[in-house]
Order: structure tokens, then sequence, then C-alpha cells
């Protein structure tokens, strides 16, 4: 887990420089924006379906040149929310701010802002050329600009020599760079991505997600993906909300989702986690004691937003668990600070760059640790049967009231 | 695939019975039409000359040969009846698959854009009556275009007209009948490519900027093109055949090719010509029929 | 999902109402009339079911009611087994000798020209020297029908999922019973489907029985044009309602059955 964690300092900020081939001049050169407006205010907008609510009373600033992800279990209503911003839906109360603008009644036909379909749609009739060219015609443009225009983004999207072909003549890849390059043409102030990876292998869809940050970060412009994929999101977004039953439970970077989640449901989501239910028995030191059933008092750093429950969750990522045979050994002047729990070693999944195990404690309860395997001879593995000591630091637990 | 491969074998066996059966009941009589459109006509019975007797010998047969002559369709070229009724006959094709398309399309469109559980409902409705019999179909027109039908009784009564039209026995009445027969036949297979297309399609191009009216145009009729065309030839082969229709509701000054071919048959006994005329009609329909087998063939086989 | 795009207009509306009133307003008029009174068909006089009782007591009518029916049950139930049979051939035998002129051959009827048909086929019937009636009626009809049957029951072959063969055979059953256990269970549906619809196609023929069929076994079609071409009878009104309600009732079935094989999991539409 840890491998995969995105490097968050490199996480792309708003670059304006002019990008080489496409300039997205309405994000860059216009200059009514205010410092503080976001370029797109979603306002406490809903849409019902009959009596059910697929998107309630949310609300979400997203700035110029942000990429942004919107990560939720299907039917969390993602889907219907990005659809809203292109049009193909219309809240039924609140407003969508588009540079200041409500554009929640206007039809998709007239807005600045286009779309990346999760099939793709592209149009089966018409040639690679003509399907990315479609929406420049519909803008009026004269012929010789559409060529040149559609040529840049053929090369831009690594489809040189392809564009006389047919939607069913390409390759599953293909296909995903023409509608990318179809949505990218009229140079939209946001460009909605709607699951565009979900049809890839997962090879090519590691490729992809890197080539499509790579992209945004080069045109600087905004784009909103959704997925339900929360390693593609925490790859590629620079922020992430988290939606579920309509709502945003969570807006943060990938870091702090995974780190600081807000909630229990949020941390089960996003990766793996280790889950204690408990009472706070005592606070000293900026530690609080937790008396759980499953792993018996455990001591944690205390969070920064006071804690106003005494149930609480301990949560404590695979990866923050390390097993030893004995225990921590250095650590034996602070012994007193580290949870030690015993167990045996009941399952091991090798996974290639780490190693789960699942150590089922002498309580009858189960924790997984995952190990990186830094060696390549297996000295530090353990084997099912093993009796291990589980031991993690009290700043890695987490402590989540709800 | 391995399925079929293993198939096969069995397949075989199955196509024995149905083959033979098209080969005896199908292709043969062909056979016999053309045969016969090139002997003479007789009073006798059969009614055309000369039979073959195979218990004649090799040596009748021979001489059977040598009477075959080319004299009716020399026939049906040099005399005006026949050549107005075969353009009569692709002139009325022509005209009602055009009505038909008109009609048919709007309908089709409407269906394919109803909500999913009413288009079979939808469906259903076009399909019924084309399970009722045609000819009772067209026996209800008659019931309403006659001298005192329902047609011209609400025309009366809302003042439209002064005297009772005719409407029977006019071409308008044979078009409306051809129209209302073979509506089902042009439906079914534009909504079968209208329902098939994908409903993102029609976003994207809104996306992209596209009005409706751009992306009906763009986007949706080209797509359905394929449907347009089986529609057509799906009305256009037979119509061009039509017989009851125009023996019911048109005039009798000119006919249709189906009717002379009748005429001829069951009035002056003339086989001969009877059968030149058939030959005639399915020459004029060969290549429509190979397109409509064609585009049957890549509908149902290349569905996969 | 109606999205803002796919809305369904009311031009759409419009036009499919309009469509569908086009085609049943006729039959409705002309079911109406039939329960009318009165001798002129046109003067409303009160309702009564007295064009019935003479159609019930119409010797010739009935008698060519009889020899439809029979016609109609007898091509329906040779064209199903025949038609299911090529269907068969075409949609799992993808190779063999003579392929394109068995799928010509079957799918040409379709739009072929009644009149050519008929002709053709009687021509064959009077060089075989064969007795024109009950049996070359029912063997044009069926050759006719069959066609309709495989289209029909092919085109439910082809939507089925051939893995499902694939795995009866790969649980044990030779190629002939994994059809007979997986397959034809499942293609059932379309089977009955295209038995009515060669019944009812085989009722409703004019063009094809007229050419066949031999002096004294007229089909009800046949009685019903020579009495149309005489004029509008408010029996024939009767006799058409009779026709239409048969079929209405047939079709019920159809759906109904249809729904259970739905219920199954799987659709099957009558055509």
């Amino acid at each position: 887990m840890a491998e995969e964690l995105p490097n968050v300092e490199a996480a792309p900020a708003p670059k304006p420089e002019p990008p080489v081939a496409i300039a997205p001049e309405a994000v860059v050169t216009e200059p009514a924006v205010a410092a503080d407006m976001p370029l797109l205010r979603i306002e406490a907008v809903v849409k019902k379906f009959g009596i059910f609510r697929a998107v309630d009373r949310l609300s979400l600033d997203i700035k110029a040149g942000e990429f942004f992800a919107l990560l939720g279990p299907s039917g969390c209503g993602k889907t219907t929310l990005l659809r809203m911003l292109a049009g193909f839906e219309t809240p039924d109360e609140g407003r969508i701010l588009l540079d200041g603008k409500d554009i929640a009644q206007v039809l998709p036909h007239q807005r600045p802002v286009n779309m990346m379909f999760q099939n793709y749609a592209l149009f089966p009739h018409l040639s690679v050329h003509d399907n990315i060219a479609f929406g420049l015609k519909r803008a009026g443009m004269a012929r010789s600009e559409i060529d040149s225009r559609v040529a840049e983004l053929v090369a831009l999207v690594k489809l040189d020599g392809l564009g006389k072909r047919k939607p069913d003549q390409l390759s599953g890849g293909q296909k995903q760079r023409v509608a990318l390059a179809r949505s990218l043409a009229r140079r939209p102030k946001v460009l909605l991505l709607d699951e565009p990876l979900a049809a890839l292998d997962k090879k090519l869809r590691e490729s992809t997600q890197l080539e499509l940050m790579e992209l945004q970060r080069r045109l600087g412009m905004t784009f909103i993906i959704v997925t339900h994929d929360q390693e593609e999101a925490m790859t590629v977004a620079s922020r992430i909300g988290v939606m579920d039953a309509g709502r945003l439970d969570q807006v943060a970077t990938p870091r702090e989702l995974y780190e600081a989640p807000a909630s229990r449901w949020i941390a089960e989501f996003v990766g793996d986690i280790n889950i204690f239910e408990g009472q706070v028995e005592s606070r000293e030191a900026g530690r609080l004691a937790i008396s759980t059933r499953d792993a018996g008092t455990v001591i944690v750093a205390e969070p920064r937003a006071p804690i106003t429950r005494t149930v609480v969750s301990v949560a404590i990522r695979p990866e923050k668990v390390k097993l030893s045979r004995r225990g921590p050994v250095s650590d034996a002047v602070n012994a007193h600070a580290i949870n030690r729990l015993e167990g045996t070693v009941t399952d091991v999944g090798y996974l290639g760059g780490l190693t789960v195990y699942k150590v089922k404690l002498d309580t009858g309860a189960v924790v997984r640790s995952s190990m990186a395997n830094t060696a390549r001879l297996d000295i530090d593995a353990y084997s099912a049967g093993q009796r291990v000591v589980a031991w993690f630091t009290p700043d890695d637990c987490l402590v989540l009231e709800q | 695939m391995s399925a079929r491969r293993t198939f096969t074998r069995p397949a075989r066996l199955a196509a024995i019975a149905p083959y033979l059966w098209m080969v005896l009941f199908f292709l043969v009589p062909f056979g016999f039409v053309l045969k016969i459109s090139l002997s003479q006509t007789a009073i006798a019975q059969p009614p055309y000359l000369p039979v073959f007797d195979l218990a004649a010998g090799a040596g009748a047969i021979k001489a059977a040969f040598a009477a075959l002559s080319l004299d009716n369709f020399r026939l049906l070229v040099s005399d005006d009846l026949y050549v107005l009724s075969y353009l009569r006959s692709l002139v009325v094709a022509a005209v009602s698959t055009s009505v038909l398309l008109l009609i048919g399309y709007p309908v089709a469109y409407g269906m394919a854009r109803l909500p999913r559980r009413w288009q079979s409902v939808t469906m259903m409705l076009v399909i019924v009556p084309f399970w009722t019999s045609f000819l009772i179909r067209i026996y209800a027109w008659i019931n309403i275009l006659q001298h005192d039908g329902l047609l011209n009784q609400v025309l009366l009564a809302l003042h439209l007209v002064s005297a009772p039209v005719v409407w029977l026995s006019t071409d308008s009445a044979m078009y409306l009948g051809i129209v209302y027969s073979y509506l089902p036949f042009m439906i079914l297979p534009l909504y079968a490519t209208l329902a098939k297309m994908e409903p993102a399609l029609l976003e994207a191009a809104a996306d992209l900027g596209a009005s409706p009216r751009t992306a009906f145009w763009q986007v949706t009729f080209p797509l359905s093109l394929p449907g347009v065309g089986a529609g057509a030839l799906l009305c256009f082969i037979p119509i061009v055949g039509e017989f009851v229709i125009p023996d019911l509701l048109a005039g009798s000054s000119s006919m249709m090719i189906g009717q002379t071919l009748w005429l001829e048959f069951f009035t002056n006994k003339d086989w001969p010509v009877a059968s030149a005329a058939a030959v005639v009609l399915l020459v004029l329909l060969l290549a429509p029929l190979v397109l409509y087998d064609r585009l049957q063939r890549r509908q149902l086989e290349g569905a996969r | 999902m109606a999205s803002a795009t796919n809305k369904f207009s009311g031009f759409n509306l419009f036009s499919l109402a309009l469509g569908l009133a086009f085609l049943y307003l006729p039959i409705v008029i002309l079911v109406i009339y039939s329960f009318n009174a009165s001798r002129l068909v046109t003067v409303w006089g009160g309702w009564s079911l007295r064009w019935y009782s003479e159609f019930f007591n119409d010797r010739a009518m009935l008698d060519a009611a009889w020899m439809s029916f029979r016609v109609a049950a007898t091509s329906a139930t040779l064209a199903t087994l025949l038609g299911t049979l090529a269907a068969v051939a075409l949609s799992r035998g993808r190779r063999f000798k003579g392929r394109a002129l068995f799928s010509g051959m079957l799918y040409a009827p379709l739009v072929m020209p009644e009149v050519i048909t008929g002709l053709s086929l009687l021509l064959l019937f009077v060089a075989l020297d064969a007795e024109r009636g009950f049996r070359t009626v029912t063997v044009a009809h069926t050759t006719l029908t069959m066609c309709f049957v495989a289209v029909v029951v092919q085109s439910r072959l082809g939507s089925l999922d051939s893995s499902l063969e694939e795995a009866a055979m790969d649980l044990g059953c030779d190629p002939a019973r994994a059809f007979l256990a997986v397959t034809l269970p499942l293609i059932l549906p379309a089977i009955v489907a295209g038995w009515m619809l060669a019944f009812t196609l085989s009722l409703d023929d004019l063009v094809i029985a007229s050419f066949t069929t031999g002096p004294g076994s007229a089909t009800l079609p046949i009685r019903i044009y020579s009495e149309v071409r005489l004029g509008v009878k408010p029996e024939i009104n009767a006799i058409c309602t009779l026709i239409v309600g048969l079929i209405a009732l047939l079709i019920i079935a159809a759906s109904f059955a249809a729904k259970l094989s739905n219920a199954r999991g799987d659709s099957a539409a009558p055509l």
C-alpha cells in the first residue's frame, strides 16, 4: 500500500504557463475571475429521481487548473453530479456557477464544458478525424482551421496516421484517445471525465493515468474525473471529493484522505485498514488510552480535534503494523508507548512488492499487516502458524468517532 | 467457436429436410415458370405447348426444346399494356415506399425514445395489425371509403364537402391501402436500428455543441440508414408485385403488373404469357432482392 | 433514465399517437359495424348479433373457414418443424456446401411477390399432375411460412450465448443432447411464436391459395375476396371480427408465453 501512495509534493499546482499545442485561453487569460472566486461553484444542488435523492444539497468549489476527482461507490450520485455539470440533467434545486454565471439551466450544447464519456460514445459512422472535428464544425470554424486543430490534437494524443479509421477499427486504448481528443477540441473551460479508463486493462490504465496527469498539467485545464477506483483517484487528482448517498463526505488531498479520513466509512473505502472499537479510558500528555475488546488497551496520539464521544474506533493501516518475532527491540525505552499485540500468523498473501499477513490475535480478532519486500531473499518472511508480535506506534493510529 | 465446430455435423443433418423442401417447392418451380414462359399458348389442359412427356423418349424432348420460343417476351415488350403495367408497378412502389418512409420514420423515432417498458408495448401495438389479415384491413378501408361510407358521412356532417366524394377505385385509395398495409414493415426495421442506438451518442453530440436538430441530422439519421434501407426494400419489393390492394381499391383504367399477370392467368388462361410476365418481374426485382438478402444475412448472422 | 437530451418530446408523442390511430381506427370501425343491426352498412341500426348468426348459417362460408383452419394448422406445424431445422442449420452450421443458396432460398420468399410464388407452385403441381386442393395449398403455405419461422428462430438462436451449449458439453452432453437439453428450451418461445406467425400467415393468404387450390376447396380469404369484390356485406364484417378476435387471442397467448419465458430470464418478441 505504502508504495502506491502518490507523491503529494509533486501534485500539480495550477500552472498558468501557456502550453505548446493548445492554449486554454478561456482559463488562462480570463482576468474577470477574482482571486477568491473559484472557476466552478456548486451550491446546494439537489437532484431527485422520483423520491430518490441522487444528489442531496451538495456544495463544492473547484479552482481553475485543478484535477479534481469525484470518488464513490456506484450509485452514490457522482455520475449524476457530473451529468448536471455537462447539462444532461437539470438540478431540482441549487445553482451551478461557472465563472460566476449560473449555468444550471443552460442546454448542454451551449455550455463551455465538455465531457469524455464512459464508453467513449464515438460516432461509429464518422472517421477519427471527423469525430474530433465534430465539435469544431458546430462552432462554425473554417475548414482549414479545423484541419490544423484536428492535426494538433491527433498529435497530442499520439494517434498520428489513424485519422481516416472508423471507431470500430481501433483498439480500446486508441478509442479512449480519440474520445479524449474530441472532448478537448473545443478547449472547454472544464473537462469532465466519466470513468474514462474503466474499459482499459490494468497496465494500460496505469500508463494512461500518468498521461492524463501530464496532459492536464501541460494544458493547465480544469479536469473533473468521476471514478469508483480509489487508486485511480489518488494517482491522478490533486483533490478528491468522496461521495456517498448523494453527499460529499470529505474533500481533501489524496494524502489527507488516506492518512486522516474523516470517518470510519471513508477510512474503509479508501485503502485497507484495521479497526478496533473501544472506549476512551484516560488522557495524559497528548496520549489517549483506549480500551478495546479485540486489542486490549491501545495507546494513541490525541487527535487535534477534541474527542467528544467516549465510544470510538481506533484505526491503523496495515502497512503501519509491523511484525516481529519478539516485538520492537530498539524501542525498549519507549516500550510503554508502543502497542504490542501477540498472535499467530494464519495467512500469508504474497503480492510481489509487499506481503500481506493475517495475524490472529489471542483475543480472536484478526489484524492485517503488510510489509514491503525490500530484500529478494525471504529472510524476513513469516510463515503460517508462526507466533509473532504485531506492533505499531501511537502516532500511526487514527481515532474515528463515526 | 468450439461449440460451433462440434455442431457443424448435426447442423448439416438438420439442413437436409428443409433444403430438399425448398429446392423442390421453391427452386424447381422457377424452372417451370421459365420453361413455360418460352412455350406456346394452347387451348388444352394444361393450356400450353409443348408438354414434356418423359415417356416419349429423348427424341421427343429434343423436339420439344426446339419448339421453345421467345414469342411471349416479344409480346411483353411490344404491347403497351405490359410495358405500362411494369412502369406503373415501379412508380407505385417507389411513391408508396417514400410515403411509408415519411410516415414510418417519425413513428419509429417516437417509439425508440419512449421509456423502455413502453417500447415493448408500442412494438406489440405495431405488430398486432400485421398479424391480422391484410384482406380484412383492406376491407376495413372499403367500409370507410365507399360512397356512403364513414369518411363521406363525416365530411358531409362537417360541411367540408357538399356531395359525397368518390374515394373508392381511385389511386389515392390504393396508395392509402398500400401505406396502411405495409406500415408495420417499415416501422419495425427502422425502430430496430433506432432503438439500438446508444443514447450517449446524442449526449456526446449535444456536449460538442450540436443543437437537437443538428444532432438528429448529423448522428441519428446517418446511423439509422441501414434501417431505412431494410424498411424500404421490405416494402418496395412486394409492393411491385402487389395484386389485392390495387385490385380492390384502385380503378380499372390502369393495372399493376401483379394484376396483369393475374388477368392473363385466370381470365385469359394464357399461362405462357403470365409466366413470361413473372420472369420479367423477377428480373426487375433481382437487384433489390440481392440487396435485401445481403442486409438480412448481415443482420441475422453478423449480429453476434 | 430519461436525460435532457433524450427526452420524449411532444412531437414524438404526436407522431406516435397519430401512427397508432391510423393503424387501429379502420379495424375498430369494422368491429363496431359488425354489430350493426341495419342491412345498410353505413346506417347505424342499433346493436345486433344478426350478422354473426347469418355467418353461422352460411354453409359455403363455414366450409371455407374449416378448410382454412385445417390448412393453417397443418402447414404451420410442418413449417415450424422445417423452419426450426433450417434455423439451426444456418446458425450452428458455419459452413456447408450450398449454404449461400440455402439462406438465399430462405430469405427470398419473405419479400417475393406472392403472384410469382403462387404461379410457380401451380405450374409445378400441374407438371406433377397433383390434384389441387387441401394438400397443394398446405404444401404451398408450408413453403412460404417456414421461411418466416426460420427467421424468427434464427434471430433467437443468434442472440443466445453460445457458451451455454459449451457449458452443457463441458458437463458431459454430446452436441445433440446439449441442443435438446439447453438450446431447445431456450428457443422454445421463438418456436411457439414462429408457429403462430405461420398459422396467421396461412389463414391470411389469398394470392398463393388462389393459385394452388382447386375447384370446390376455396379457403376463407378466397371466399371473402369474391364477396368483397361484389361490395360490402355486413356478414363479412362479422367474419372479419371473428378472425381479428381469434388472432388477438393468439397474440395474447403468445405474449403470455413470452412473459413466462421472460420470468425464466430470457426475452422473446413474437417477431
